[in-house]
């Protein structure tokens, strides 16, 4: 609607005196219409005019000149706080925030207590807070602009996202200013811009859910200038002042001391696993459970059973080679690949070998079994496929580099990425039907649910095709590589991230719903068991997460890293670390 | 799998009934069909066929609304793909702006799309798009964004653009026009969200939808394209209804003739050209106090 610019005031000549001179464009029509708002422009900076306060900038002069009215004003050094909040990274500090409040309370109390009328401000928003160089706040733009964006038809109004829902009834009141500052503080302390978000939703962001080292304190005062009803919030702003010198006596921001660090949720301390297991050497791959049995590789070679309810040795077969994938079952006998080079098909029920099948190179994908045929990937740059019963090659399709990832299956396609970041849709006579690019290797697993396939890539994004032509409905930046394989529940993808975080992304618009930080890692992969994700990190815990809200439940510690995914039957989930141990616990 | 569907309703856990506060209805014969589709969706060709239709209603003498439907097929390496992209926007701010608005929209939105399919649709092109449809669907939108401020600035649109490629529908959606799902038995289903201060309040249960629906200020939009500073449009992708429609249409006709009518008026119809013809038509009956903008789709094979 306009521009200000920074000028230099020429009636002293031998100094610098800068001002800045705001500019607004006239562009009603109607030439009645026109001198009305260059009345009200008038008005309301000889009311501005009048105003003295060290929050506020100095009106020097204004004018008008054909359709362009101008405002010179005090010139303030510094920067605004959508810009300070943008350029921080991480969260603000409650303290620093808290000052800033508080001298914002004290120009609209100001303000509010004008005679004969109060003035309200209207616009509270940081982009309106100018923070200068001594660190004290100053208002800008004062709802003057506003008397210009006439031209706009009444259907529209943009709450903007710090307005109060009274707003569209045109009502300013002093009450308005303070839900406004309230939006103004939950937008500094959160980092989430309500402009972003639909209007009146604060209640669905909890300031200590998003940064939990705001003090309860804090959040209450905020949450009380948020009420819906302005009756339910503080009466004026000098209360609302009031309250926050009484979070900050209490939180001793006052006496600088420092913020206070919150603990975050319970940790181990509490859970004892159900029974562990001790292999030669580490747990890398994942379990498989059948009639009571948990089988698991182990990279000392061997592949473990254990009786589930007790983690009793049953049987080991050793194979040549480390054991990084995950077992399959079919018809009694377990199927896993092994750095020897080989697949071993194994009796479940005495751990004999039944038949084995060589590849060219180390497996370390896990075999997948549909439709007659097991299907798996090697390092060799095939993937095979191989007829159960008789143990012997249907086809193997050759690719442009290792196959580490488990191939998937869905409607007479295999689907697999490989380490070059090719992704090939095979059909069931070995020949390719479309193929995908990635940037980087993709290491990651396929899920597909009906309409779309979602894996991650060492390029750092979760990817969504469709099943049929490869076309990519979307892309998810992750913070960093991923080679963790996507779990989906409901309308949520699970997957997690080298930069430590799990994430959960709305499966059909791609917008994060959260993130959760572990301390290291997360290269396994995710798993959700009634409403709670299960997901371990290089970290060395085991996460329990709400998966709604991604919330902590619980964690537990084991003496290494967690790369595999954690299998959960009949609420005991399992985990393998490279501690060489296997954990069963209570779900 | 009449025989499935017994097992399945009867497996029931009348313990769990506690629980469950939601309203439940036993799923219809095509909604179960839909699921077991979903879950072993096939390859087979499909066809992909649209109408539309538009009216200047009987109260307002200007139409502010555009629209555009475009309906084709992309002949690839990979087989033969169904390719449609349908807009429909409803412009606002007085005098000719709200014209110029959701025109502008249009324009720089399918432009957009066009050019970055242009070499799938008319030349060989084997490696895949490096953009996906939703990333390609936000630029058009702020590209747009930027177009109407520049083009008619004060003023905005609504804007409901849907690209189907395949069975894949991906939408951008900003204001109160709207997309359903039209199945052909009888059920119709909203798949956006009014961006409308009602509707907001609707959603907080702060007003019923009866009172929404003789609301003062039903007209007023949080989010507009064109308004405001940062514009965050709803983008998200839905498989394609099957057996049954894509609509789009303006709050010209969403906001006079009830879900049931609308649905009938289609479903009765014995091709989409006369249902476009017929919800018009229902549309100005009904009082006409807005322009009307409707687009059919519907995927067929």
């Amino acid at each position: 609607m306009g521009s200000v610019y920074r000028a230099r005031d020429m009636h002293f000549p031998n100094v610098t005196k800068l001002v800045a001179v705001k500019e607004m464009i006239n562009t009603a029509p109607d030439p009645l219409v026109r001198q009305t708002i260059v009345q009200n422009f008038e008005r309301e900076a000889n009311l501005l005019a009048t105003l003295n306060h060290p929050s506020i900038p100095r009106i020097y002069d204004y004018f008008s000149v054909e359709s362009r009215s101008y405002l010179v004003l005090e010139f303030i050094h510094g920067k605004d706080m959508e810009t300070i909040i943008n350029e921080t990274s991480g969260f603000l500090l409650e303290e620093q925030v808290l000052t800033w409040a508080v001298e914002l309370c004290d120009v609209l109390d100001y303000l509010h207590k004008h005679k004969p009328d109060p003035i309200i401000f209207r616009d509270m928003k940081p982009s309106n807070v100018m923070i200068n160089h001594s660190g004290d706040v100053m208002l800008v733009d004062f709802g003057i602009a506003k008397t210009f964006q006439s031209g706009i038809k009444g259907t529209m109004i943009g709450t903007e996202g710090y307005s109060p829902p009274e707003q569209y009834r045109g009502d300013a009141t002093p009450s308005a200013d303070i839900y406004s500052l309230g939006a103004t503080i939950h937008h500094a302390i959160t980092r989430r811009d309500p402009r972003l978000e639909p209007p009146f939703s604060f209640s669905e962001r909890p300031i200590r859910r998003i940064n939990p080292s705001v003090s309860p304190d804090m959040e209450m005062v905020v949450n009380t200038a948020l009420e819906y009803n302005p009756e339910n919030r503080f009466a004026t702003t000098a209360d609302m002042k009031q309250a926050l010198l009484g979070v900050a006596r209490k939180t001793g921001a006052l006496v600088r001391m420092g913020p206070q660090t919150t603990p975050l949720a319970n940790t181990s301390g509490g859970i004892k696993p159900l029974w562990t297991f001790k292999c030669e050497d580490e747990i890398r791959g994942s379990a498989t459970i059948f009639q009571g049995t948990l089988f698991v590789g182990s990279y000392d070679n061997n592949l473990y059973a254990l009786s589930a309810a007790e983690g009793k040795f049953q049987w080991k077969y050793p194979t040549d080679g480390g054991i990084v994938s995950r077992p399959a079952v079919f018809d009694g006998n377990i199927f896993i690949g092994s750095e020897d080079k080989l697949l071993h098909v194994v009796s479940s029920r005495s751990g004999k070998v039944v038949w084995t099948y060589y590849t060219n190179g180390p497996i370390r994908s896990s075999p997948r079994i549909a439709e007659g045929h097991v299907f798996f990937g090697s390092d060799d740059k095939f993937l095979h496929a191989v007829n159960l019963n008789t143990g012997r090659m249907a086809w193997r399709f050759e690719t442009a580099d290792a196959v580490r990832s488990t191939p998937f299956v869905m409607s007479d396609l295999v689907y697999v990425g490989s380490e070059t970041g090719d992704y090939y849709a095979v059909d069931f006579r070995g020949e390719l039907k479309w193929r995908f690019r990635a940037k980087r290797a993709i290491t990651s697993s396929t899920v597909g649910i009906g309409q779309a396939l979602y894996f991650s890539s060492v390029d750092g994004t979760l990817y969504a095709l469709d099943p049929r032509n490869g076309w990519v409905l979307w892309r998810f930046r992750l913070g960093k590589a991923s080679i963790s394989t996507p779990c989906i529940v409901d309308d949520l993808v699970f997957v997690g991230a080298a930069d430590g975080f799990i994430y959960a992304v709305e499966a059909k618009s791609s917008k994060e719903m959260w993130r959760f930080r572990t301390e290291h890692q997360v290269n396994g992969s995710p798993v959700v068991y009634k409403d709670s994700l299960y997901c371990g990190s290089v970290d060395g815990n085991l996460y329990c997460l709400e998966y709604r809200t991604g919330r902590l439940r619980w964690k537990f510690g084991t003496g290494g890293a967690i790369t595999g995914t954690p299998l959960v039957y009949d609420d005991i989930v399992y985990i393998g670390s490279t501690d060489h141990q296997v954990y069963a616990l209570l779900a | 799998m009449d025989k499935l569907f017994g097992w399945l309703f009867s497996k029931k856990d009348p313990s769990t009934k506690t629980q469950d506060t939601t309203n439940t209805a036993p799923l219809s014969e095509q909604q179960i069909q839909a699921i077991v589709n979903n879950q072993n969706p096939h390859f087979d060709l499909q066809q992909l066929i649209s109408s539309c239709g538009q009216s200047v209603g009987k109260q307002r003498e200007l139409n502010e609304d555009s629209l555009l439907a475009l309906t084709t097929i992309m002949a690839g390496n990979s087989g033969i793909l169904p390719f449609g992209l349908y807009i429909i926007a409803d412009g606002m701010g007085g005098h000719q702006f709200g014209e110029v608005a959701s025109n502008a929209a249009i324009r720089t939105v399918a432009g957009h799309v066009l050019r970055k399919f242009h070499p799938y649709l008319f030349q060989v092109k084997t490696d895949t798009m490096d953009e996906s449809f939703q990333e390609i669907m936000q630029t058009a939108v702020s590209e747009a964004q930027r177009a109407i401020q520049r083009e008619a600035p004060g003023s905005g649109t609504t804007l409901t653009a849907a690209l189907v490629l395949g069975q894949q529908i991906t939408v951008a959606h900003v204001g109160d026009s709207r997309a359903y799902f039209v199945y052909t038995d009888g059920r119709i289903e909203p798949i956006t969200r009014d961006h409308s201060l009602v509707k907001r309040l609707e959603e907080l249960g702060h007003i019923t939808p009866e009172e929404a629906a003789n609301y003062p200020h039903r007209n007023v939009l949080y989010r507009a394209l064109g308004q405001g500073e940062i514009l965050d449009p709803d983008i998200f992708t839905l498989g394609f209804p099957q057996p049954g429609y894509l609509m789009l249409c303006s709050d010209g006709l969403w906001g006079v003739v009830a879900e049931q009518d609308l649905v009938r008026a289609i479903v009765d119809a014995p091709n989409l050209h006369r249902a476009c013809q017929n919800l018009v038509t229902a549309a100005n009956t009904a009082g006409g106090p807005d322009n009307i903008s409707v687009i059919l789709v519907q995927l067929v094979g």
